[in-house]
């Protein structure tokens, strides 16, 4: 997306935003909150609409388009605060979302996600809102996964998890970025992050202020400490 | 006990008319968000198609399929042209939009039907009785209402809880905005459940006609019953549909029918039916008031927030 700018009716959040992820890329969304990562990831999948600015997928120009049209070309969203769907069981939840990627394949199934979270299909039966926080962003996960992304985006991976179950789902993306999965994604959690990014864009008061490769990012300390008040 | 038996089955009777109507009516507010006051014009037209449609070719099931056919047509038109410009207006607004309709419709059925409206018979196969206690012949078609209406709930809960589309309308009750994300077309899922709606509300203006004078403004009291019915069982919950009609339902006949007898101890005849009749009409608002109390978001309401 190129110079995109938008917000929530009259209030403006985004001004210029750039952000764009290759093919099998990892791209880490940077910036302290406030800044406007999930108003970036909300106009991607037209859910807000942007004021001005470009928003191109696979060369075809998707902004304004409503959001399911914008899904069913290859995006998924993993929600910040997760999101699943509280009155569908685990299994439900995945159900209700599957569908062959835009090439039709299939790679991930209800079936598969299992495989990748065994601890979620012991709780198969399970309401998602009986779902403890790690098991609810897993279930996002999946849910999102079960889609068959062409790129897939996690906003606020690993928000208020517990270390153990953050390095866990560290450890899926992981497995993901092995397939070649493009992702693009914000986290906390720069460190950890950066471990699995090929480049990162970092936003700053609704303007995309630095962008380049990880070994970049980690060689400028100073990009760190400026927009994001953090040491690499 | 005949008496009881009777009045049980009549009060069952009504119990599932209403869930009809407060079905849509529930689906429709608690995953559309949307207050429908027209929903009982639904009923309506339901209830004038099939009296039509039954005069001309005086046979019940075509009656009843045009009727139920003719409100969801009506019911996804409205949805299209008025309801979804409602979604994101606030409940006055859509308040007097639909109350809008509601008079337009009344008109309407006048200006086609003019105001000596037919009526649907019932179906010769039905028209008899059943014992269904020793001693109490009972319709078979108010039977077969209460058959009807167990059918249509068994359903509609089936597609909400097996299908895919009733995943969407699960998940669309609490993820409204988020569910486009996920690749679902929202407005046109939430074009089918207004259908849906609207279409069971034809199909209960239909088996009810019978027993009503089909005339303008006919689904108006179904719709207020519906309401508290909805207040009632939880806003957006089909089992609180299920349970708060078929409570309300035999509350209202049980006390239209012992409050007046109840009263006959000590007042004279015909003051104890006016009172009795007055003080039962007023029944179901007190069982609403005391579940109130007990459970403000209704029998299974989703606590706020």
């Amino acid at each position: 997306m190129t110079s995109l700018a938008g917000g929530y009716g009259p209030t403006q959040v985004l001004y210029d935003v750039s952000v764009e992820v290759g093919e099998g890329e990892i791209v880490g969304l940077l910036g302290r909150n406030g800044m406007g990562k999930t108003t970036t990831i909300s106009t991607m999948f037209g859910l807000l609409a942007p004021s001005s600015g470009s928003i191109s997928f696979d060369g075809a120009q998707i902004a304004g388009h409503r959001p399911f049209q914008i899904s069913r070309r290859g995006l998924s969203l993993v929600p910040e605060g997760r999101q699943v769907f509280p009155l569908l069981t685990v299994q439900q939840n995945l159900e209700a979302t599957v569908r062959a990627s835009v090439s039709g394949d299939r790679r991930w199934t209800v079936g598969t996600v299992f495989e990748l979270f065994p601890q979620l299909a012991d709780r198969r039966q399970n309401l998602g809102v009986h779902l403890s926080g790690g098991e609810q962003q897993m279930l996002a996960i999946g849910r999102a996964l079960v889609m068959n992304p062409r790129l897939l985006v996690l906003d606020e991976a690993t928000e208020g998890l517990a270390p153990t179950v953050r390095a866990a789902i560290f450890a899926v993306l992981r497995i993901l970025k092995e397939q070649g999965q493009s992702i693009l994604i914000v986290d906390a959690y720069l460190q950890k992050l950066l471990t699995l990014t090929d480049r990162n864009v970092v936003i700053e008061k609704g303007r995309t202020v630095w962008s380049g490769t990880t070994e970049d990012l980690i060689a400028s300390p100073g990009v760190a400490d400026r927009y994001l008040g953090v040491g690499v | 006990m005949q008496l009881f038996v009777e009045q049980t089955l009549n009060g069952l009777q009504l119990g599932f008319t209403l869930l009809m109507v407060s079905a849509g009516l529930t689906l429709i507010f608690g995953i559309m968000n949307i207050i429908n006051l027209a929903h009982g014009s639904l009923f309506m037209v339901g209830a004038f198609v099939a009296a039509d449609v039954g005069g001309r070719t005086g046979n019940y099931a075509v009656a009843l399929l045009a009727g139920t056919a003719a409100a969801a047509v009506v019911g996804m038109f409205v949805e299209f042209v008025l309801i979804r410009r409602l979604y994101l207006r606030d409940h006055l607004d859509q308040v007097l939009a639909t109350f809008a309709l509601v008079l337009m419709a009344n008109e309407a059925v006048q200006m086609i039907w003019g105001t000596r409206p037919g009526g649907v018979s019932t179906p010769a196969f039905l028209d008899r009785t059943v014992t269904v206690f020793p001693g109490l012949p009972y319709p078979a078609y108010r039977l077969a209402i209460i058959a009807a209406g167990i059918a249509a709930i068994s359903s509609l809960y089936l597609l909400v809880d097996r299908t895919r589309i009733g995943m969407w309308i699960r998940a669309g009750t609490t993820h409204r905005e988020l569910l486009g994300a996920f690749g679902v077309n929202v407005r046109l899922l939430y074009t089918l459940v207004f259908a849906i709606g609207a279409g069971l509300a034809g199909f209960a203006g239909v088996v009810a006609s019978p027993f009503l004078s089909v005339e303008s403004g006919v689904g108006d009291n179904f719709l207020i019953l519906s309401f508290v019915v909805i207040v009632v069982g939880g806003i957006g919950s089909l089992k609180g549909a299920v349970y708060g009609s078929l409570l309300l339902g035999l509350v209202d006949t049980w006390a239209r029918t012992y409050l007046p007898l109840g009263f006959d101890g000590f007042l004279d005849a015909s003051t104890a039916a006016t009172v009795g009749a007055s003080v039962a009409s007023a029944s179901i608002y007190v069982v609403m008031i005391v579940v109130l109390v007990v459970k403000p978001n209704g029998l299974f309401g989703l606590p706020d927030g």
